[in-house]
């Protein structure tokens, strides 16, 4: 069976990337996701990994580097964060269209200006319309079994598209955790081996890649993307439920914490959730009915199962660790309550933007939430619908 | 769009299952002003052959023998490459 471990979600990432043992890793580095590449290299000096390590002189060219190593037939990942993902955005688009597989760490962290280099998720936000599949980690074990689950997502023939896994930037791409590794052998079964989807490399075959495509068939292949987006769901669920049984770790589209029969509950993504659930544990005692639901799949999103879930709540508080400085709400919050504009039983809805540039969300903060949402739920009255918290007012 | 295919028929990711396929992207359309050669005057150096974007300069046998029209776009690159002693190319208005 695996083996109890204690690592930083950086170089648990790089440990599955070694048991993934890929055979191009094109990257350019970044904190807080240099280590995953650093420690990786490692393993590619040490030979405990056959993978072409190409250092590029930026994130544009790192993904760049990966499309091709992709088009021509070759497994790929790569690791970034924030700006770099921000650079790549052009590139993002031409993976995701050209179909090609390729797996993406992200430790999530804020976007310049102002400089700064702790963790929100404005940076996957960024690229939640690229065509990526796009999954998130609570913590260092969820990131790690994601990057194992995303390499069977992303290579599924219905959907070969790429995908990104997403951790907080230092608070879990840094801090030690207690974990399991499963065996380098179950993980490599678990995968399988690669096959490539009309590669350049089969000279026997030539192929055009990347051809111009105009008002005659680019919406057809939009409308290619738009379906692989959907059968995406379901083989994720497939996946999760081949990983429960080599691991016992049991992953859906996202994960309910209590929200069954709940009353008030928060959505959050990432890290935070570990601090709502603890929040949480405390209000049951006390007989109050909070819960959680945490997005694990934001893409595709899962509109019509977080429907079913929230409805029937009172009260939901959706918390956005990124704003989409649209002048009313972080990017989560439109979709979700789109989600529930046709539930039967529809929740009050409001919005906090919290944590940006990794400020602390303390117990308290999520104690204010649910009281919040209590006298939402107890006088069907919203005050304010979207507001900052976590700032000095 | 009588003729073409749906999005269930198509290879994804916009490749396309053979190579060299540019050839049948017919760009002649393009073109306002089209090149006319007077055989006589050129002396098949084939500077236009070499010069020419599009490939649209047809040789037979190391000879100039005239322009793919289905292709060329009219830029006048081998009028303006023609040597100056030969002139052998013109560049006429298309319709005229």
């Amino acid at each position: 069976m695996g083996q109890k471990v204690a690592m930083t979600g950086n170089i648990a990432v790089a440990n599955a990337m070694r048991q993934i043992n890929p055979d191009v890793c094109a990257a350019y580095p970044i904190t807080p996701s240099t280590e995953i590449m650093q420690q990786f290299s490692s393993f590619v000096s040490d030979g405990e990994v056959k993978t072409v390590l190409v250092p590029a002189e930026s994130e544009h060219s790192a993904m760049s580097a990966c499309i091709g190593a992709a088009a021509a037939g070759g497994r790929v990942m790569t690791a970034t964060s924030s700006q770099g993902l921000a650079l790549m955005w052009e590139m993002l688009y031409i993976a995701a269209g050209n179909r090609l597989p390729i797996v993406l760490a992200m430790a999530n962290r804020a976007l310049s200006a102002p400089i700064n280099i702790h963790g929100d998720t404005s940076d996957a936000m960024g690229a939640r319309d690229s065509g990526w599949i796009q999954l998130f980690s609570e913590n260092a074990q969820e990131a790690y079994d994601n990057v194992i689950q995303a390499i069977r997502i992303a290579e599924n023939m219905e959907v070969r598209l790429p995908v990104m896994v997403g951790m907080d930037g230092f608070i879990i791409s840094h801090s030690i955790e207690s974990m399991e590794l499963l065996d380098d052998q179950v993980v490599r079964d678990f995968i399988g081996e690669y096959i490539p989807n009309r590669p350049l490399l089969d000279v026997d075959n030539p192929m055009t890649y990347g051809p111009l495509d105009l008002q005659d068939y680019y919406i057809e292949h939009k409308r290619q993307e738009y379906e692989a987006m959907k059968k995406a769901k379901p083989v994720i669920l497939q996946v999760a439920k081949e990983f429960a049984r080599i691991s016992g770790r049991k992953y859906g589209l996202f994960e309910e914490y209590h929200l069954d029969g709940a009353e008030v509950a928060i959505v959050v993504l990432n890290s935070a959730a570990g601090t709502v659930k603890t929040v949480i544990d405390d209000l049951r005692g006390k007989g109050v009915k909070a819960g959680l639901l945490k997005p694990r799949v934001f893409r595709p999103f899962p509109a019509d199962e977080i429907a079913q879930a929230l409805s029937g709540v009172k009260a939901v508080c959706v918390m956005d660790r990124a704003d989409g400085v649209n002048g009313l709400s972080g990017p989560l919050f439109p979709e979700f309550r789109s989600a529930l504009y046709d539930a039967k039983q529809r929740p009050l809805m409001i919005n906090k933007i919290f944590g940006l540039g990794g400020r602390d969300l303390g117990l308290q903060h999520v104690r204010d939430v649910f009281q919040e949402l209590l006298k939402i739920s107890e006088t069907g009255k919203i005050k304010t619908l979207a507001e900052y918290m976590t700032v000095r007012n | 769009m009588s003729g073409l295919k749906n999005w269930k028929e198509i290879p994804t990711g916009g490749v396309i299952e053979e190579a060299g396929n540019a050839d049948n992207y017919v760009t002649g359309g393009w073109r306002t002003y089209k090149p006319v050669l007077d055989e006589q005057k050129c002396i098949h150096c084939l500077v236009c052959w070499i010069s020419c974007p599009d490939t649209a300069i047809e040789v037979k046998d190391e000879k100039m023998t005239g322009f793919n029209l289905k292709h060329c776009k009219g830029c006048g690159v081998c009028a303006d490459v023609c040597p100056k002693k030969v002139q052998a190319i013109t560049m006429v208005q298309e319709g005229k």
